[in-house]
């Protein structure tokens, strides 16, 4: 893909106008950043690259503008393949530069008409930027997520419980209404023990990391795995504590029927690099009251 | 499913591979809910004021359930945390638009009484179905089929009913969960 600049004659504006900047992310100019980019692609397949500014560096790749107007970002955003193939790509180069440096990852579609654009945000934005930046060093985002899963506590009762109700039910009826009552407990049951763990890894997660941020259970058609996710919370954790993250919270659910911990990362952080200006409503405790 | 917890708890510490070594395997879930809703929002070139609302119809399709397959499950202790719900916060707006100002604590309260009062209502009728003797033979009898094809449609609305054939019946009908109570008899 040609760069505007090293095509000597085009005139700028039309070459500008047929390809717009994608940024990933932003970090401190230098040979890391660079590092980061060396070998990595766009989500058109142009090479990514950094354009600098005010002492700071993004990191972006030629995409076609076409595809990144309003018209052909909403085309790409509403198509759920289109949608991942974008989220993906740049959620790779994010991660792969992470790697290399401390870098702010930007919301997805963050499109510029030119790197002269680009500059110019980095000059405007560059304390913000900084500022960001000097918080996350050396930091990484873990996930944590609660599950209840009644039904599987639900089957690991079932077995103990067998033998009772089948002298008891003397009617069909009946019996499909103490079954029906057995599940309303047993729902009740591991949503508290749920919310008991979801306490528990609020308070060992907070010894290890330096910020939480709730994000809202995922209960859509893309939510994985069995039950309902009844908290969903990024921790901005020093990376040198990594292993001590992963070690408090790993095993907390093991003996918890029906309930489940699910451990993501480490993540560039995401959730963190959001301005501390606007603060998130939480509903830290919310799912344990469920009743 | 007894290997599900294991087999969910198995995986995390394989995932705690260097950096960025998960990007590829990582949840579509986890990775939009960070690049859509999280990340450092500056304004591009590209006027994308519209597109908010777009992001915001694809999270909602993609990343909120839907609501009635929850409540199918029996899963709706959301409905009544304001934080959660708008529904809730909505029906107790309502409420104190009604009563005084400064009575929200109040109408919570009311609120959460009234949904207890249905509940109660609702278990009581529905305990008591396999306990009355009609009841219990609608059930067999609905198992052998001919009984209940032969019982005519017009006696099912219960204010058709004699008033002393079913005492249940009555009680039902004085609590607010009426329709429901008779719905759960019709079946």
């Amino acid at each position: 893909m040609p760069v505007p600049e090293g095509v000597p004659g085009a005139p700028q504006q039309a070459q500008e106008s047929e390809q717009a900047r994608y940024v990933f992310a932003v970090g401190r100019r230098g040979a890391p950043l660079d590092a980061a980019a060396a070998g990595l692609t766009g989500p058109s397949g142009a090479p990514v690259r950094t354009v600098e500014g005010a002492g700071l560096g993004a990191l972006v790749s030629d995409v076609p503008a076409g595809m990144y107007d309003e018209a052909g970002l909403k085309a790409q955003l509403e198509d759920m393949e289109r949608l991942e193939t974008l989220a993906r790509s740049h959620h790779d180069v994010v991660a792969a530069a992470y790697e290399h440096t401390t870098v702010l990852p930007m919301r997805l579609a963050t499109v510029y008409l030119g790197d002269g654009r680009v500059s110019e945000m980095l000059a405007e934005r560059g304390a913000e930027f900084e500022a960001l930046l000097s918080r996350l060093e050396g930091h990484v985002e873990w996930g944590v997520k609660v599950y209840a899963d009644p039904r599987e506590a639900a089957a690991g009762a079932a077995g103990e419980s067998s033998g009772g109700a089948g002298t008891a039910s003397g009617s069909p009826g009946r019996a499909y209404l103490q079954q029906r009552r057995r599940q309303r407990s047993t729902h009740r049951d591991t949503y508290r023990a749920a919310g008991a763990v979801a306490e528990r890894v609020t308070e060992l997660a907070d010894g290890v990391a330096t910020a939480k941020v709730a994000h809202r259970p995922q209960q859509g058609e893309l939510a994985a795995g069995p039950g309902e996710n009844i908290t969903n919370d990024a921790y901005l954790v020093p990376a040198s504590r990594s292993e001590d993250f992963k070690a408090a919270i790993g095993g907390i659910a093991e003996d918890v029927p029906g309930v489940r911990v699910e451990l993501t990362g480490p993540w560039a952080p995401y959730s963190f690099a959001t301005p501390p200006s606007s603060p998130q409503p939480h509903a830290t405790g919310t799912a344990g009251d469920g009743s | 499913m007894s290997d599900s917890l294991a087999g969910r708890m198995g995986p995390s510490p394989n995932r705690a591979v260097p950096y960025g070594q998960q990007s590829s395997s990582a949840n579509l879930a986890d990775i939009l809910e960070r690049v859509l809703d999280k990340g450092v929002v500056i304004a591009g070139d590209i006027q994308i004021n519209l597109l908010d609302i777009e992001l915001l119809t694809i999270k909602l399709r993609l990343l909120v359930v839907s609501v009635d397959k929850a409540k199918e499950m029996g899963i709706d202790w959301w409905e009544n945390d304001p934080s959660l719900s708008s529904r809730a916060s909505a029906a107790r707006s309502r409420q104190s638009g009604e009563a005084l100002d400064g009575r929200e604590g109040g109408n919570a309260l009311a609120e959460e009484n009234d949904r207890l009062r249905r509940e109660i209502e609702r278990l009581r009728s529905a305990a008591e179905l396999p306990a009355g003797e009609e009841h219990a033979d609608e059930g067999s009898a609905s198992g052998g089929g001919s009984a209940a094809g032969q019982r005519p449609s017009g006696q099912r609305p219960s204010g058709q009913r004699s008033s002393g054939q079913r005492p249940s019946e009555k009680r039902a009908a004085r609590g607010t969960a009426d329709g429901d109570g008779a719905r759960k008899r019709g079946r």
